[in-house]
């Protein structure tokens, strides 16, 4: 899909989604915020893989951004979404520019596994932290938007509409992000590192400001969870969470910036519908659909949308 | 002469081998030297300690008076050194186009797409400029690799057998291309090489390595015709006088 037509893609799905959020009921489009919540941190993730490296520990700032936003209105007494989702994303951007000094420094299996162990360390944490809720966590209301306070009962579709608003915003960045030249320095760095280094670019800076840029959009992602959930546990930072956004990447595929939403929108749908009809085997069902993935589709679906582009 | 670049009794090893024994080497702007030399003499291990990819155990390397060892790769290209390498280091899932937009955007060059396609010419790339750096012919990808380094307007252009692996009535071409593309630019080219061929038509000067020492250094026709370069270097059988 060319860049222009990524774009107007991204508009007609946003102006869909904002639809949905007005009048589609109210189980779908909890279903569609969690999809779009867990996209915003595949699409960080997509960032890093396109840099060549795969983070197994983005549920550490899917958590923060969860437990930030959460405990702003918990403990701070601040039940503005805005400022919630403010503060997840900040939250999670600022450890992350103080954990990327090390991490930048790792590749391959050493970098998933030091990152696997950073959101361990959050699990470990939040388990045992009663003043936390400890495993049970604790919920979170939020009244309004902005300062403008929402009616009951429209509170999840107005997160729903925020959260479709902050999709368009981070996948067209990230876009534009990725058509520009540091966009090819990074798919440079996942091919040659030696290379780059030796024309002169800093790699370990480039990796740097790729992973902090991909925290915070886990840290958005999280905070939108928390909001659309409207409780948070331990569980957001769990190293199955981690895993499940790097199924997801794999499910899209890093092609562009829509795959992730796509992909977390199937993914949802598809635990939702093999949880109802085989509760006992739905893990099954979906390690089924990543063998199958793998196998015939290494891109991703999106390869389904790009090759068909190509075939016309 | 002033040198651009001098090397001042430089050593290196990798346990009981040694790469580099002893070497001191000075060179001139706007001169081409061809480096010689069997495998494992030291050649390659001369231009990665000038490109910081090695640190010498002992000795110096400056560049215009500014000492090199202890400084990154990256510091080193930033004060005008760079390289081709003997395999080419590209990246091989961009196109020869995007391999060049990486390289004149980290060089920061005015006009990226212009300068792009004006090197694709130069080069002779512009056929190959949608292709992926990774399905190029052998050729092709040596020309590219010194298109990469030239992006950044380089004072000294360290060429690392620039026509190994490819096909013997293209190597001349590829050269041509090189040395054309240096002409009148004022570079100072270090091109290691094993055709002697190829040494002797564009070299100005050739400086033959054995075990990690120079054992000849001047021009084409004496190095070449020197006996310690056609018994070491060249592997002629070379007899004594009656």
């Amino acid at each position: 899909m060319s860049r222009d037509r990524t774009l107007t893609a991204l508009a007609a799905a946003s102006a869909a989604l904002l639809l949905l959020a007005a009048i589609a009921p109210q189980w779908l489009v909890f279903l569609l915020a969690l999809a779009l919540a867990k996209g915003l941190v595949v699409l960080g993730l997509v960032l890093l893989m396109r840099t060549g490296l795969v983070s197994f520990g983005q549920g550490l700032y899917f958590g923060l951004g969860a437990y930030a936003a959460a405990l702003l209105g918990h403990r701070g007494g601040i039940a503005d979404a805005a400022l919630m989702i403010a503060a997840g994303t900040a939250c999670a951007a600022a450890v992350a520019a103080i954990l990327g000094l090390l991490l930048a420094r790792y590749r391959d299996i050493f970098f998933a596994m030091l990152s696997l162990a950073f959101s361990m360390i959050l699990y470990g944490v939040l388990v045992k932290s009663s003043a936390l809720g400890s495993t049970d966590g604790f919920n979170l209301h939020a009244k309004g938007v902005a300062g403008v306070a929402l009616a009951a009962g429209v509170e999840r579709r107005v997160f729903f509409a925020l959260s479709v608003i902050a999709m368009c915003g981070a996948a067209w960045l990230l876009h534009r992000y990725l058509s520009s030249h540091w966009g090819r320095l990074s798919e440079a760095i996942r091919d040659n590192e030696l290379r780059v280094e030796y024309l002169g670019a800093s790699v370990y800076r480039v990796v740097y400001v790729n992973y902090v840029a991909a925290c915070a959009l886990a840290g958005l992602g999280g905070a939108f969870a928390a909001l659309a959930v409207g409780h948070v546990d331990p569980e957001t930072a769990y190293w199955t969470t981690s895993g499940e956004f790097v199924f997801i990447a794999i499910l899209g595929g890093t092609g562009n910036v829509l795959a992730p939403f796509l992909a977390a929108a199937i993914f949802e749908g598809l635990r939702t519908v093999a949880s109802q009809y085989a509760p006992n085997v739905w893990q099954m069902t979906l390690g089924f659909a990543m063998l199958a993935i793998i196998m015939f589709l290494p891109g991703g679906l999106w390869t389904l949308v790009s090759g068909r582009r190509k075939a016309a | 002469m002033n040198p651009v670049l001098a090397a001042e009794g430089l050593q290196k090893s990798f346990g009981a081998v040694t790469a580099a024994a002893d070497i001191s080497l000075s060179f001139g702007r706007d001169s081409v030297t061809g480096l010689i030399g069997a495998n494992g003499a030291g050649k390659t291990t001369f231009l990665n300690m000038v490109t910081g990819y090695l640190k010498p155990d002992r000795g110096s390397i400056r560049f215009d008076g500014r000492e090199l060892t202890g400084r990154t790769p990256r510091e080193i290209t930033a004060l005008g050194i760079c390289r081709s390498f003997q395999i080419p280091q590209l990246f091989q899932s961009l196109s020869v186009r995007e391999n060049l937009l990486v390289a004149e955007g980290i060089a920061r060059a005015e006009r990226v797409e212009e300068a792009t396609d004006a090197l694709l010419e130069r080069f002779g790339l512009a056929q190959y400029a949608e292709r992926l750096a990774g399905l190029l012919p052998e050729g092709i990808r040596k020309l590219l690799d010194v298109a990469m380094a030239l992006v950044a307007k380089p004072t000294v252009l360290l060429l690392d057998e620039p026509t190994s692996g490819v096909a013997a009535d293209e190597k001349f071409g590829i050269m041509d291309v090189v040395m054309g593309a240096v002409r009148g630019e004022g570079v100072t080219v270090l091109f290691v090489e094993h055709d002697m061929d190829i040494v002797s038509r564009y070299a100005g000067r050739v400086v033959a390595f054995y075990d990690g020492r120079v054992v000849a250094d001047g021009d084409p026709a004496s190095v070449l015709g020197a006996d310690a370069v056609r018994r070491y270097v060249i592997g002629e059988e070379v007899h004594a006088p009656r």
